[in-house]
Order: structure tokens, then C-alpha cells, then sequence
């Protein structure tokens, strides 16, 4: 060890530049955000919580093609349909298992006509498993509360899509 | 009757104390965690409450409702005795410390001798927590930290002598009245580093929190605890920090002394002086623990027994030829 290092172990002199540099860190401007409170910046692109969504009429826009079912690599959705009495095919059933979804974000993509869409929604924790096996009322609710969200997100993807 | 009169009188008094004090390790620890992430550019708690004030007593909450898992291997009268005896030490050190002239609890003769004996005792809430357990993370933390607490105490032990050296008395309120002209910070400041760090080291405290160095032994003697029995061990360990800079704000600056002995600052009520100095001494503790990276085990061993212990034994021999050649040892006790 030479001197000049054991003068600075003795007298502690990086231990006491230290705490007045971390004294003075304490002032500065924090790099985190004040999360509940505040939120930070999402991608438009977000795959967050599942909606679907309606046409400006109030019609579903499902029309149980069936696609995100098939394409779904985790099997979390499940759809029964029926025919209506103006002949057009519509959904009875639509269910997503939250809990199996691995938000891939494979149905938004192989939906024909953007009814299944991953929202920026990401604060729907649970206290129950089964308040995350979402049925047609819940997803199309979802739809209905973030719509302008969602619309403006699509919109603005577009041009890369 | 009378003996009831008594006992509800010292009840009475008992409560008046602790109460204080588990209100004062919440704020402490609420502190902590401010101050570490505040220097980590990081908010820290501040949701529940005031600036996040009620944060530990709703993390005290929390571990109330949670469930009690004693480990099916484990010595279950050892390991529940084992949170119990490290809150009750921490605690039960308390009631000699002097926030005022008059304000102790028990105002013993051999207050700094009761204070050390308490504290060396509090390692065995650790070990027996560490081996009752009866799994490896828990077992290896408890003998880590036994090691260090022991090897830290005899350097703290040493560092009281010096200071008992300038007192010539055991009481603590005597050693704060002998630095009314000057604080012992000034004369013995070397032995003040080394008390601050073996502090750390007593109290497990980052650089030297290696029993329950998490990337090696997962939370070390706390492993198995959970519930309430963990939050037990969490407010021992804070009492305790806050007990240790209680201590040297008694040995080394002048306890519930004013700065000066002038007109505005010695207006200022006594417990005021002392709670303002521990928490001068507990904000070290926070910033330390905020900027320092872990000892490795030997290093740590090395510092205590090869560093700390021969300079305090020096500085012991210093401080009594000195006053032995000036004729400042003190006289009337002897």
C-alpha cells in the first residue's frame, strides 16, 4: 500500500466525499415519476388490457370469424356464435382467460375488422382469479370506457402497420 | 394495596417509555427509507400519510394480518422465543438512556455497563432465531453474525474505556455532565469513527449487513420468519440502531447538552438536544447505508480484530498517559 492511498484509508477522505456527494444527490431532480399520481408515457402500440369494440351505430363489430381463437398461442379465448335473424353471424360468447393470455398481441392482428383490441389499460390487478376470466359484457365495457383511446392509438399506428 | 400502587405507578412509567419508542422506530425507519431513496434519486414512501409518514405502521398492518409459518424442522419454543428476545433487549436497553437530567427511567450507577451488557446480549436473539430455523440460509446467517458481533463488541467495549477514562464514573448522566465544557467528539474523535462504524457493524448495518446478505443467503437468521414474528425482528433491529446512536450521542456528543452553554440555545428543553443528535447520528447511518457496497467476511474480520481492536488499545494508553501526566484523571471517584 503506498502512502498516499494509506493517508486516504486513515483519514477516510472518499468515505467523506461521499456522503457529501450524497447529500447533495438528495436535492437533485428524482428520475423516477410519482407513479399513482402521475403516469408514464405508453407506446401506442401497448398491448395491455383486451376490449372490444363497437361500431359508431352501437353495433358489435365481432363477427366470430374465429381467427384470434385459432391464432391464440396460449388457447385463452373462447367463442360461440349463432346466427341473428337479419343473417348476420354474431357472437353469444366471447372469453378471455386473463390468466392464460401471454398479451402477444396475435388476436388484435389477425382480427379483419379490429373488434378484438389490446387497450393501454395495464391496472387491472384482482383479488380473485376469477375476476380475470373476462366474458363478452366485461371485454365489450372495456371497449365502450377506452374507446377514444383506442381509436386514436389505431389511427396513429396505421401508417406503420 | 400499596404494592399495586407501585406497580401500576411503574407500569405506568414503562409504557410512557416504550410507547415513544415504538412510535419513534417507525418514524426512524420511515426515515431510513426516505433517505435511501432520495439519495438513489428515488421518492422513497410517500403515499400513506403526510410525506408517507404512516407507511411503516401500515407495513405493521400488513404483517399483523399475515400468516405465521413455523418451518415443520424447526424448534418451534426456540423459534418463536427467538423475535421476542431481540425486541425485548432492544427495548428493554432503553430505559437507561437520559433524555434529560431527570427524565430516565432508572438513573443506575452502572448505566454505560448495563447498556453494553444488553446490547452484547442481543445476538442471541439472532443465533437462536438462525439455528432454530433449522435450514442452511438461516443457519449460516446467524453464525456470520454472532462472529461480527462479537468480534465489534470488544472494540466497542475498548472505545467505553476511553471514554470512562476522561468520566471516571459509570452513570450516564455523569459522562454527558463532564462534557459540559467540551464534547468528547473533539478530544476523542478517532475513537468516535471507530464507535460509528462498529455501530454499523453491531447493528448489522450496510457496509456490514453480511448475515443477511441477500444475493448469498437469501434475508440470512430472518429466512423462516414471516408475519408478525419477522416484523418482531424488523422493530428490534431499529430499536437497536436507534439505541446505538442514542449511545453515542451520550458518550461522545454530550447527550442532552446544548452545543453551547448560551442564551438562545440553552432555552431549548434538554430531550429536545438529544433527539436532535440521534437523529444527526441515524441520518449518517441512512446516507451510509445508501452509499457504501458490502465487506466481503474476511475483510470484515480483518477490520475488527486487526485494525479497530490494537488502534482502540493504543488510543486507551494514550488517552491514560495523558491524563495521568497532566493530572486530569478524574479524581472524585476513586
Amino acid at each position: 500500500m503506498n502512502f498516499n492511498r494509506f493517508l486516504k484509508t486513515i483519514f477516510l477522505t472518499e468515505f467523506f466525499l461521499a456522503i457529501i456527494k450524497a447529500i447533495r444527490e438528495i436535492f437533485r431532480p428524482k428520475k423516477t415519476i410519482n407513479y399513482p399520481f402521475e403516469k408514464g408515457q405508453i407506446s401506442p402500440r401497448y398491448r395491455g388490457e383486451h376490449a372490444l369494440r363497437r361500431y359508431p351505430n352501437g353495433e358489435e363489430r365481432c363477427i366470430a370469424c374465429k381467427l384470434c381463437e385459432a391464432v391464440c398461442p396460449a388457447q385463452a379465448i373462447t367463442i360461440e356464435s349463432e346466427e341473428r335473424k337479419d343473417g348476420s353471424r354474431k357472437t353469444t360468447r366471447y372469453d378471455i382467460d386473463m390468466l392464460k393470455c401471454i398479451y402477444c398481441g396475435l388476436c388484435q392482428e389477425s382480427c379483419p375488422v379490429d373488434a378484438i383490441v389490446q387497450g393501454p389499460n395495464f391496472e387491472f390487478a384482482t383479488e380473485t382469479r376469477e375476476e380475470l376470466y373476462y366474458n363478452k359484457e366485461k371485454l365489450l365495457d372495456n371497449g365502450d370506457r377506452w374507446e377514444s383511446v383506442i381509436a386514436k392509438n389505431l389511427k396513429t399506428d396505421k401508417i406503420y402497420k | 394495596m400499596d404494592y399495586l400502587t407501585t406497580l401500576i405507578n411503574e407500569v405506568y412509567k414503562v409504557l410512557f417509555l416504550i410507547i415513544p419508542i415504538l412510535v419513534s422506530v417507525a418514524m426512524i425507519v420511515w426515515l431510513d427509507r426516505r433517505v435511501w431513496g432520495l439519495v438513489q434519486k428515488r421518492r422513497g414512501p410517500n403515499v400513506v400519510g403526510p410525506f408517507g409518514l404512516f407507511q411503516t405502521l401500515a407495513d405493521a398492518l400488513k404483517y399483523i394480518f399475515k400468516e405465521i409459518i413455523i418451518p415443520a424442522s424447526a424448534n418451534k419454543t426456540i423459534f418463536i422465543l427467538a423475535p421476542i428476545i431481540t425486541m425485548t433487549l432492544a427495548l428493554v436497553a432503553w430505559a437507561v438512556i437520559p433524555l434529560s437530567e431527570s427524565l430516565v427511567l432508572s438513573n443506575i450507577n452502572v448505566g454505560i455497563l448495563y447498556l453494553f451488557a444488553v446490547s452484547s446480549l442481543g445476538v442471541y436473539g439472532i443465533i437462536m432465531g438462525g439455528w432454530a430455523s433449522n435450514s442452511k440460509y438461516p443457519f449460516l446467517g446467524a453464525i456470520r453474525s454472532a462472529a461480527q458481533m462479537v468480534s465489534y463488541e470488544v472494540s466497542i467495549g475498548i472505545i467505553i474505556i476511553n471514554v470512562l477514562l476522561c468520566v471516571g464514573s459509570l452513570n450516564l448522566n455523569d459522562i454527558v455532565l463532564a462534557q459540559k465544557n467540551l464534547w468528547y467528539v473533539v478530544p476523542l474523535f478517532p475513537m468516535f469513527v471507530i464507535f460509528f462504524i462498529s455501530a454499523l457493524a453491531e447493528t448489522n448495518r450496510p457496509p456490514f449487513d453480511l448475515p443477511e446478505a441477500e444475493a448469498e443467503l437469501v434475508a440470512g437468521y430472518q429466512t423462516e420468519y414471516s408475519g408478525m414474528m419477522y416484523a418482531m425482528f424488523w422493530l428490534g433491529e431499529y430499536a437497536n440502531i436507534l439505541l446505538m446512536c442514542a449511545m453515542g450521542s451520550i458518550l461522545f456528543l454530550g447527550g442532552w447538552l446544548p452545543p453551547l452553554d448560551i442564551y438562545p440555545l440553552n432555552t431549548i428543553p434538554a430531550p429536545v438536544w438529544m433527539i436532535l443528535k440521534i437523529l444527526f447520528l441515524f441520518f449518517l447511518f441512512a446516507i451510509i447505508k445508501a452509499i457504501v457496497p458490502r465487506y466481503r467476511y474476511d475483510q470484515l474480520m480483518r477490520l475488527g480484530w486487526k485494525v479497530f481492536l490494537p488502534f482502540s488499545l493504543i488510543y486507551v494508553i494514550l488517552t491514560a498517559s495523558f491524563l495521568l501526566y497532566f493530572d486530569k484523571l478524574p479524581k472524585g471517584s476513586f
